[in-house]
């Protein structure tokens, strides 16, 4: 049948010569390009010891956020889990009480706060939704597990550590 | 003219056939619809509520047909009743809606801005009202007023904070009780709602100044911070009460009710009161005959994830084999570490 676009084209198929027959020719000029790539420079880099640069608004693994005096800013309203397009996001909530005043900021916190990072897609709408400032998704890379329960993330891996002044100086005399 | 012992009224242009002491309010009502003014203090099963928060003011531009002149003032149509001929202006008036911009603000002076803990965000009608007209800041300068938490019995708390006095839970405590108990105390900015000396209300039917309230200020302690409203399902149910009605709805997380309250119409009004062994007592699905999902306006935030069918099918079909194989695999993998 006459081809519509004109763009195909036959390919010509003809028996080998005596040189193609041989292949060695062949396999020197396969080595060649081999040979000629050990000394070009190398596009990857040995991640995690070494690290590109990261964009500004690189968006990776979520931290809950402490305010300037170290309470947990979360106060479990919710608006995080309703904006997430992939439902990755649980919440408990519970009250404060009289002695946890300086644990947390609002009178209701979150008690259990839980990211299935295999359902995440960092799409970064929970830290848009959320009125507190609370979650920020300025982690590094989400790293690999064994097993699919690993992922889900509690708040002992997601609440950022207390600033502490002494921690500071230490990383910075070594 | 209108039908016999009728009066026409016209409200944003539609025309609808009254009979006489209907409010404007109840008129609009009976079109329906985007020209029907919000109301805060107004709730129409209760006797004398209304004319306290001024959000439903409207603008008239004719006071009847034998009296033409428009009225001086906007006036509050929840407390002003139809004029033969008369026409009314809602949304159509930019003065309504700058004059309800300012109530907002108003209302809004010492509302506290605590939504993300208020268990009534996403139902609440202050909330709807300061999105759908309200300023997006505060020109307030001064502290705003607040208040410890109150117990009013074991059952319902008192945020006085939010309280936007609308007295519509003082009308439920005298209507429905025989004595007075709950009022309102001191004056003018320093109001505050209030059980004489924090007695506990006792009454049979007093859970239903938490379904009145419009703001989060009367919530039900047993309901605190267990849910964000958004992710209970609302399942309309009945059961046989010798009380009360029993028509109530149910609020679904799982399997476990979490809260039942009355059925509220679209303006957020209760059809039937229901008694405290109802609301507070009966949270097992076995109390209750299921009727069918409640119908909530597509826009409210309450449908978000929701299906209207009762058991959606699941998005994956149960495996039995794939569960075992699964279940195989983690064994292996604890025992390798």
């Amino acid at each position: 049948m006459q081809s519509l676009s004109n763009r195909k084209k036959v390919i010509e198929q003809k028996p080998m010569t005596f040189w193609e027959r041989m292949y060695l020719p062949a396999i020197a000029k396969g080595l060649g390009i081999t040979i000629r790539h050990f000394f070009k420079k190398i596009p990857t880099v040995k991640y995690p010891e070494e690290q590109r640069p990261y964009s500004k608004n690189f968006r990776g693994q979520h931290s809950l956020k402490r305010d300037e005096q170290g309470r947990e800013r979360c106060t479990a309203c919710g608006l995080c889990a309703l904006s997430c397009p992939a439902e990755a996001i649980t919440m408990v909530a519970a009250e404060r009480t009289k002695d946890e005043l300086h644990l947390y900021r609002e009178e209701k916190y979150a008690a259990v706060y839980e990211i299935n990072m295999l359902r995440c897609i960092f799409c970064g709408l929970c830290e848009e939704a959320c009125p507190k400032e609370a979650i920020y998704l300025d982690g590094p890379h989400v790293t690999a597990e064994y097993l699919r329960k690993d992922f889900i993330y509690g708040k002992d891996k997601l609440v950022e550590p207390v600033f502490d002044i002494k921690n500071l100086k230490q990383e910075t005399t070594n | 003219m209108a039908e016999e012992g009728k009066f026409k009224v016209t409200i944003d242009g539609i025309s609808i056939d009254v009979a006489p002491g209907t409010t404007i309010l109840n008129a609009a009502r009976q079109i329906g619809g985007d020209i029907v003014p919000p109301a805060m203090c107004y709730y129409s099963k209760l006797e004398g509520s209304g004319g306290k928060c001024r959000t439903c003011l409207v603008k008239v531009s004719k006071g009847s047909e034998k009296d033409p002149r428009p009225m001086p003032k906007l006036v509050a149509s929840c407390r002003t009743t139809v004029m033969d001929g008369m026409e009314v202006q809602n949304i159509t008036s930019p003065d309504v809606i700058e004059a309800r911009k300012g109530v907002v603000e108003m209302l809004l002076i010492n509302h506290p801005l605590d939504c993300p803990i208020c268990d009534q965000a996403g139902e609440c009608k202050l909330q709807d009202l300061g999105y759908e007209h309200g300023a997006e800041q505060t020109r307030y300068e001064f502290e705003r007023r607040t208040f410890e938490r109150i117990d009013i019995g074991d059952k319902i708390q008192l945020h006085m904070n939010r309280c936007i006095l609308c007295y519509r839970c003082v009308y439920v405590a005298n209507q429905l009780t025989g004595r007075r108990e709950h009022g309102v105390i001191y004056r003018g900015d320093h109001a505050e709602i209030s059980t004489f000396i924090e007695r506990a209300l006792d009454n049979e039917f007093i859970g239903n100044v938490i379904d009145v309230c419009p703001v989060g200020a009367l919530t039900d302690k047993t309901f605190r911070f267990k849910n964000r409203v958004w992710f209970t399902k609302p399942v309309d149910a009945h059961r046989d009460c010798p009380t009360c009605s029993g028509k109530v709805t149910l609020w679904y997380k799982g399997e476990e009710v979490l809260r039942v309250t009355g059925r509220k119409d679209e303006y957020n009004e209760v059809e039937d009161f229901i008694c405290n062994t109802c609301r507070f007592e009966k949270k097992h699905t076995a109390d209750w005959t299921l009727e069918q999902p409640t119908d909530v306006d597509k826009d409210s935030v309450i449908t978000a994830n929701h299906y209207t069918v009762f058991n959606p099918p699941p998005v994956i079909k149960k495996n039995p084999a794939l569960q075992a194989a699964n279940e195989e695999q983690l064994s292996r993998t604890e025992r390798l570490k």
